[in-house]
């Protein structure tokens, strides 16, 4: 007796209230994050050479683009192309550890420099929110990774794609949290 | 479908402990939260005592906690601090909650939507096991050095920050807590949104599927912050971080080697944030419940329908904007102090519009006392006290000199225990022949209920006068402060209050525990009421409903003029 009122999958209607739950977590950090940034004596904001924009700059252009080849896998399971789905879906896993990546090797380089997560206000927040950021890109990967093997079992096809499209509106979410972050701690 | 041939019993593993059922996860959050609530109690016995009889031993049970806690039956003040921290966290997040919307929730708002599950039966099954796991390490932190978490439910940095590691427990329970609520609340909203049956437009719903589908919602918004806040304490505990901590700190002496610069009352917003809307998931379910009670047993139909769903749904969104009026002394400019004042009196209007119309469906009714209504009539007046005497708190002159006295004390538990617990405790005698097909025994039920009420108000209303004449909150030894000598005097009676208190409640639980396996066999509906819950089979089968109900009218149709009989279901 499958019945339902809306027309809109469960998955699909839990994952944006998942969503929109998680909104209000990295919410309450980017606004914990402006507070102190505007009203404390002693916040000590690390120069850019401690920084490194032209990394992160990089970095966000790799995460960009990893929501592109998102959506085409998302289109090549949809026309039924699960072998061009695959090849989409590694990419996209791909492009999302080398951010990781990239991101570690930054991490090395700030906490040589002396920046780190007990050193003041902003190395703390900037070690929480990216670190954060980071652990949900992982969970994203696990995600993808169960997605690809599924896809490549012959699961999905061009009826049967919600948990492909689950994926993507998650890994779409994580970036748009980095495209915020990155102007928060790099630019501003 | 249970009547299907290919339909085999599930093993006894799957069925009573991993059960992915909707109903057996609702019970096992009704024992597991009522366990708590039982415990809970326990720690504000041993309180009461402390505060009746300051440095007197703990008679009978006083030998049993050992030197680290109470040397000689004496309690020590962390041992105090603990029991105050542990009794509000357990009753709040453990106790009332879990069995609000844990047990409430899970098992009656896809009865009354005329669902077959839950959307998604696995979420549900890890929501319970992810809060039992919290539970569990709630009550282990009792057995960490120094004991449990002492800084309050509220725990307010930086004191936290610098408590012995209990506290770190608490912050990592509390994340378990969390998660299983965030499972939950997605649970409850897309199965509300997608699953209600043929014909169940939103304006058709029960006051009770509208009480828990915002709830859900509050919980989704508020829990992250505090997720958040929580987060930032678990850093500052251990990985060295000063969100909290401003710099310069010293603690016993000597200089904390932080980098400082944080605020402490960047936690109490945070906290606040989610606190304020948690009042309103502790009483929402709860008014949801009396107004199944009130309509069924009044026989009429529920005065101001659309008004109460309204009321309901401007609760939720005014409770995100009203968090700052339990910081009114943390030094805020007057101006925003201004700001959250008015908020706070325009929450009282949709809270006392839905009293009233819980008030006016008894206007010419024919009751019947039943001891579930007795239960609801009650919540009434006691829920009225709580409510209008949290209106002197929310104005910025009177909470200046009654924040943290005994009288916040009584205002919220008047709230939350003659409030959302009677209303809870009248739910189970409501909704018992549903559950387990029999019916609980109505003479002990009556002896529950006026123990219950009378024994309640014995321990909270000498809280307003204590509060009023200036005795604070939080005391170890109230008799140190030469003001209380006069209050004093009410201590021993609100101890044996709380005592009589514990003995009402073992007419429940046997009666709970008899009735279980002997009580009287009921009929599907037998009090004869409309909504959908009623309509499927009695305790309902895997899957509930032997067809899918279709709804031809709205919730409370009692006495419709010209029908045969009082009351029409929604799925005639």
């Amino acid at each position: 007796m499958e019945h339902n009122s809306t027309g809109i999958p469960h998955g699909k209607l839990g994952m944006w209230i998942f969503l929109s739950s998680e909104i209000m977590l990295f919410g309450a950090f980017i606004s914990a994050y402006i507070v102190l940034r505007m009203g404390s004596p002693n916040f000590g904001v690390p120069p850019e050479a401690i920084m490194g924009r032209p990394l992160a700059t990089i970095n966000t252009f790799v995460l960009i683009t990893s929501s592109v080849t998102m959506v085409l896998a998302l289109a090549a399971i949809q026309r039924d192309n699960t072998k061009q789905f695959a090849m989409f879906m590694v990419l996209t896993s791909l492009l999302g550890m080398t951010f990781l990546g990239i991101k570690g090797y930054e991490y090395h380089h700030k906490i040589s420099e002396g920046l780190t997560i007990s050193s003041g206000l902003f190395g703390s927040f900037y070690f929480t929110l990216t670190g954060l950021h980071a652990l949900h890109m992982i969970g994203g990967l696990i995600f993808n990774a169960y997605v690809l093997i599924n896809g490549l079992r012959g699961k999905f096809n061009s009826r049967h794609y919600e948990r492909v499209e689950y994926a993507g509106l998650y890994w779409h979410f994580v970036d748009l949290v980095w495209v915020i972050l990155f102007p928060v701690f790099y630019l501003i | 479908m249970s009547s299907s041939p290919e339909h085999h019993e599930p093993s006894f593993i799957r069925k009573y402990v991993f059960s992915l059922d909707h109903k057996t996860i609702g019970l096992q959050y009704m024992f597991t939260s009522l366990t708590f609530l039982l415990f809970g109690f326990g720690l504000m016995l041993l309180m009461r005592w402390q505060l009746a009889f300051p440095g007197k031993p703990i008679p009978i049970i006083g030998g049993l906690f050992g030197d680290t806690f109470a040397p000689g039956g004496i309690m020590l003040p962390e041992f105090y601090n603990q029991l105050g921290a542990m009794h509000g966290t357990i009753m709040v997040f453990l106790g009332v909650v879990p069995l609000g919307v844990g047990f409430y929730g899970n098992y009656f708002l896809p009865l009354q939507i005329g669902a077959g599950d839950m959307a998604f039966p696995r979420l549900n099954m890890m929501s319970y096991w992810i809060y039992f796991m919290g539970g569990v390490l709630m009550l282990s932190s009792f057995l960490m050095p120094g004991g449990a978490a002492q800084s309050g439910w509220t725990s307010y940095p930086p004191l936290s920050v610098i408590a012995p590691p209990g506290q770190t427990m608490w912050l990592i329970s509390m994340t378990f807590i969390i998660t299983s609520s965030l499972f939950g609340s997605i649970n409850f909203i897309v199965t509300t949104v997608n699953m209600r049956a043929p014909g169940l437009n939103w304006m058709r719903l029960p006051v009770f599927v509208w009480a828990q589908f915002i709830t859900a919602i509050l919980l989704l918004f508020a829990f992250p912050v505090l997720q958040a806040g929580a987060i930032l304490q678990l850093l500052d505990r251990v990985a060295g971080t000063s969100f909290y901590l401003p710099a310069g700190l010293v603690v016993s002496g000597t200089l904390l080697n932080r980098a400082g610069g944080g605020s402490a009352l960047l936690y109490q917003h945070l906290f606040w944030f989610l606190a304020h809307p948690e009042v309103y998931v502790l009483i929402l379910p709860a008014m949801g419940i009396v107004a199944e009670i009130l309509a069924t047993n009044t026989r009429k139909p529920l005065f101001g329908y659309k008004t109460i769903v309204r009321s309901i749904m401007f609760l939720g969104v005014l409770s995100f904007v009203v968090w700052a009026h339990h910081m009114f002394l943390s030094g805020m400019k007057t101006s925003l102090a201004r700001i959250f004042m008015v908020t706070t009196m325009v929450i009282s209007i949709p809270s006392v519009a839905i009293l009233s119309c819980y008030v006016f469906s008894l206007w010419g009714a024919s009751i019947r006392f039943r001891v579930p209504m007795l239960f609801a009539l009650a919540f009434l007046p006691l829920f009225g006290i709580g409510g209008l005497t949290g209106l002197p708190l929310g104005f910025l002159p009177t909470d200046i000199y009654l924040h943290d006295t005994y009288y916040v004390i009584g205002h919220f538990h008047y709230v939350v225990v003659t409030g959302s617990l009677i209303a809870l405790m009248g739910g189970i005698y409501h909704w018992f022949p549903k559950i387990f097909g029999r019916s609980m025994n109505e003479f002990w039920g009556k002896v529950h209920f006026w123990g219950t009420v009378v024994c309640m108000n014995g321990i909270f209303f000498p809280m307003f006068i204590q509060g009023l004449a200036g005795m604070q909150r939080r005391l170890y030894d109230p008799t140190v402060q030469a003001h209380n000598a006069t209050t004093q005097i009410l201590s021993p009676f609100q101890l044996l209050a709380a005592v009589s208190l514990l003995v009402f409640q073992f007419p429940f639980i046997i009666n709970l525990f008899v009735s279980l396996f002997k009580g009287q066999k009921t009929v599907e509906n037998p009090w004869e009421a409309t909504t959908l819950e009623w309509a499927c089979p009695s305790p309902p089968p895997h899957g509930n409903f032997l067809s899918l109900p279709q709804v031809n009218r709205g919730p409370y149709e009692y006495s419709v003029p010209g029908m045969k009989k009082d009351w029409s279901a929604q799925n005639e």
